[in-house]
């Protein structure tokens, strides 16, 4: 009993195991490991040419900079997560007024009706490398005094880098946080 | 707002286009017809049964059907075991990451056997390389199992009388090589031309912009995220799943994710018409479950794109919607339609924390995943959909005074025995355990994220999510624990082999009882009017079981929000 057992179920068992262990966890990753030698250098995640990566979000926290969103995490890109917390938890709906509160505080200049949501709560990942246009566009009067740079100029800066829905449909209009710094640091050297 | 609804809609007709064509070609995969790809896979395929050792040609019954699956089960929870409580000492651990505790080991293994992929540990602290390689090979395994027996019961249902029919390893091997390993192939490349990486070094490290160290976890991230999709199995390489920006770079490879994940239930369905070369029956059951998926889907998108009260009421503005929990380049509709996508499909893969959406979507992904049969997880998804089918044949033939019938058999009080306990299996497991995690406060407490309604949601999403093998979960519940290791492996084990058990009893059974030709007075299975009927034994089933705990956790918290 328990030997046809063995031999008819448990033995072809084991042995398919194996060889699907070696088709799936060998030959197809090698397969995917190989074409993926073929990916023009533009399109691969790897690092940019100024050691960045692109994917990734960056902690932008500083004056001069335009800030990037809250990060559950603090943009660690080795332990990704969001907050978790629910639409009604008081912890939740506290920690975003105080978010509304420095951001005002430190852009003195814009109203409250004027705050667009993303930049006061935290992405899924932690590591979101954008934020919306009207985020970037409430702290041109903070950068503009600091860097001393005419509001103009910031916002064709932001208007040039805005990212628009792939054929006006798919998707989002977003800035990449790091690339606007980044011309930001092209115009102004601070 | 009206483009980016638009830009979804245009992705739920992509996937119904591109799962007409695969049907056609799954159905002759089952089928053993001719197709362009077999100058490769005959030999492939013939190559793995003589090294197997396996009887390819031996006619099954039912019983041989479930034997065959649980046996080899058994053995990859064995393997998986090993591996995942031994990484540290095995090799591809280039961060150094702990070997995972039994408790935890036995939750992850299970999990990934069945197809759920419930993740009670984070991928980049978690597993080594070798760990995420074997936890891919169970995303396949466990995805051709289900596609298996998914073609099991379609044969049988195609028979006229015979015990026996078709052989579990053939169909198995043809799904692995000529299903789910070209589409992977495809996939993965997509993914790799959009920024996803794809190789063996350990973190890195850069220094950011302003000016702080900045480590990066990488990895064989485009091989494992193509078959996380395409199997529905939703267990995502890193912690935070799809709403990472490696896993998941940009709005085309969203896309390119949803569509993976529903073209093989949906392809099924197809295919079952194809094989049964009854059209009229495969868009009928099209037809309930897009019925049902877009009665889920369109509140929940609106509700996320309204936003959150609670902030509107501090006075700022809130036009991308509700944006916790949520990455700008998916923005809050896109972030709706998948965790309902991915609800009603036992994928479980998120783009957005489910913890942070509206109570109203939180409901509707609970509902979801209660059904479990509105286009339902690779394969078994059908098999929940057959158990409605065979209560809605009853209740039909009580109603007009007959004798029911499906596909020209008898439908007797044994098969409506099994239907039945199959049907109701599924509340009882998500109810017990939710009422056990309650009743239990030392041991659950402690590990819930939100005060009041919204910790009950967790709670009642976690055994859901284990009970419909989703995967998916409300994640601030804290859930590496050696309770909820062992209470949802066991409601795993459990949601996944009696569900399928079940299905190919009743279709063994039928298989083997005379054929009785259509007549006047025979109930017809392929018409809307059947549908209608379906539909509302799947309602009933659901309201009636579920409705008291959903009005507990995701209502009144929607109640306490509007105030």
């Amino acid at each position: 009993m328990y030997i046809t057992i063995m031999k008819t179920y448990v033995l072809p068992a084991i042995r398919l195991t194996l060889i699907f262990a070696i088709f799936f966890c060998a030959i197809y990753t090698f397969i995917v490991m190989a074409s993926s030698m073929l990916v023009p250098e533009k399109f691969s995640f790897g690092k940019m040419n100024n050691g960045y990566y692109y994917s990734i979000g960056q902690k932008f926290s500083s004056d001069k900079y335009f800030w990037s969103r809250p990060s559950a995490v603090e943009y660690n890109a080795a332990a990704s997560g969001g907050s978790n917390k629910g639409p009604s938890n008081p912890d939740y709906l506290h920690s975003v007024q105080l978010r509304i509160d420095t951001l005002l505080h430190y852009n003195s200049d814009i109203e409250l009706s004027d705050i667009p949501s993303d930049i006061v709560t935290a992405s899924g990942s932690g590591l979101d490398p954008h934020i919306s246009v009207q985020a970037a566009m409430i702290q041109v009067p903070r950068i503009s005094k600091i860097r001393k740079v005419s509001p103009d100029i910031l916002k064709k800066t932001i208007k040039d880098l805005t990212e628009k829905p792939m054929f006006g449909i798919f998707g989002t209009e977003k800035i990449h946080v790091l690339t606007l710094n980044l011309a930001l640091d092209s115009i102004s050297h601070f | 707002m009206v483009p980016e609804l638009l830009g979804i809609v245009c992705v739920f007709f992509l996937s119904v286009i591109c799962s007409i064509p695969l049907g056609k070609y799954i159905s002759k995969v089952f089928l053993y017809e001719y197709t362009r790809l077999d100058i490769v896979f005959n030999r492939l395929d013939r190559w793995i049964i003589t090294l197997s050792g396996i009887d390819a040609t031996r006619q099954m019954t039912w019983k041989d059907h479930v034997k065959s699956l649980l046996y080899i089960n058994g053995v990859w929870f064995f393997l998986s075991m090993a591996v995942l409580m031994n990484m540290s000492h095995l090799p591809l651990n280039p961060d150094g990451n702990p070997s995972m505790s039994f408790d935890l080991a036995f939750n992850t293994s299970v999990s990934f056997i069945t197809n759920t992929n419930l993740q009670h540990y984070s991928g980049e602290t978690g597993l080594s390389y070798l760990g995420q390689l074997i936890l891919m090979l169970w995303q396949f395994l466990s995805a051709a199992s289900g596609i298996t027996v998914c073609a099991v019961v379609f044969m049988a249902m195609k028979e006229t009388k015979s015990e026996a029919f078709g052989n579990f390893y053939s169909i198995f091997i043809r799904s692995c090589t000529r299903i789910l390993f070209p589409l992977a192939i495809v996939t993965a490349i997509l993914f790799l031309f959009n920024g996803m990486p794809m190789t063996f070094e350990g973190k890195d490290s850069i220094t950011t912009l302003q000016g702080e160290q900045q480590y990066i976890s990488r990895g064989p991230v485009a091989a494992f995220t193509a078959i996380k999709h395409l199997g529905t199995n939703g267990g995502g390489f890193y912690g935070v799943n799809s709403a990472h920006p490696l896993e998941n770079p940009n709005y085309f490879t969203a896309i390119i994710q949803m569509i993976a994940q529903t073209i093989i239930p949906m392809g099924l369905v197809f295919a079952l018409g194809y094989m049964l070369k009854n059209k009229k029956f495969s868009r009928m059951i099209f037809g309930v479950m897009t019925v049902g998926f877009i009665i889920l889907v369109t509140p929940t998108i609106i509700s996320e794109m309204q936003g959150n009260p609670n902030i509107t009421a501090m006075g700022i503005q809130q036009t991308m919607g509700n944006m916790e929990g949520k990455e700008i380049r998916f923005g809050s509709g896109l972030s709706g339609y998948w965790s309902i996508i991915t609800t009603v499909i036992s994928t479980g893969s998120v783009n957005a924390m489910h913890d942070s959406f509206m109570p109203l979507s939180t409901m509707n992904q609970l509902l979801a995943m209660m059904v479990n049969g509105f286009y339902g997880g690779c394969g078994v998804g059908f098999l929940n959909f057959y158990i409605f089918i065979i209560l809605a044949v009853f209740i039909s033939g009580l109603m007009v005074g007959r004798t029911p019938e499906f596909l020209g058999k008898k439908v007797e009080a044994k098969e409506i025995k099994i239907a039945m306990l199959i049907a109701l299996l599924h509340p009882f497991l998500i109810l017990k355990g939710t009422a056990l995690a309650t009743a239990l406060p030392d041991y659950t407490t402690a590990s819930l994220s939100n005060p009041g309604f919204h910790g009950f949601s967790q709670i009642l999403y976690e055994f859901t999510s284990s009970s419909a093998n989703n995967g998916s979960g409300l994640e601030g519940l804290g859930d590496n624990t050696p309770f909820w290791n062992i209470a949802c492996g066991i409601v795993m084990v459990l949601a996944r082999y009696l569900p399928i058990i079940g299905p190919i009893a009743i279709a063994g059974i039928l298989a083997n009882k005379k054929y009785i030709p259509e007549s006047n007075g025979t109930l017809k299975t392929d018409t809307p009017t059947f549908g209608l009927m379906i539909f509302a034994v799947i309602i009933i089933i659901t309201t009636l079981s579920f409705f008291p705990a959903l009005t507990l956790g995701p209502v009144a918290e929607y109640f306490s929000l509007i105030k």
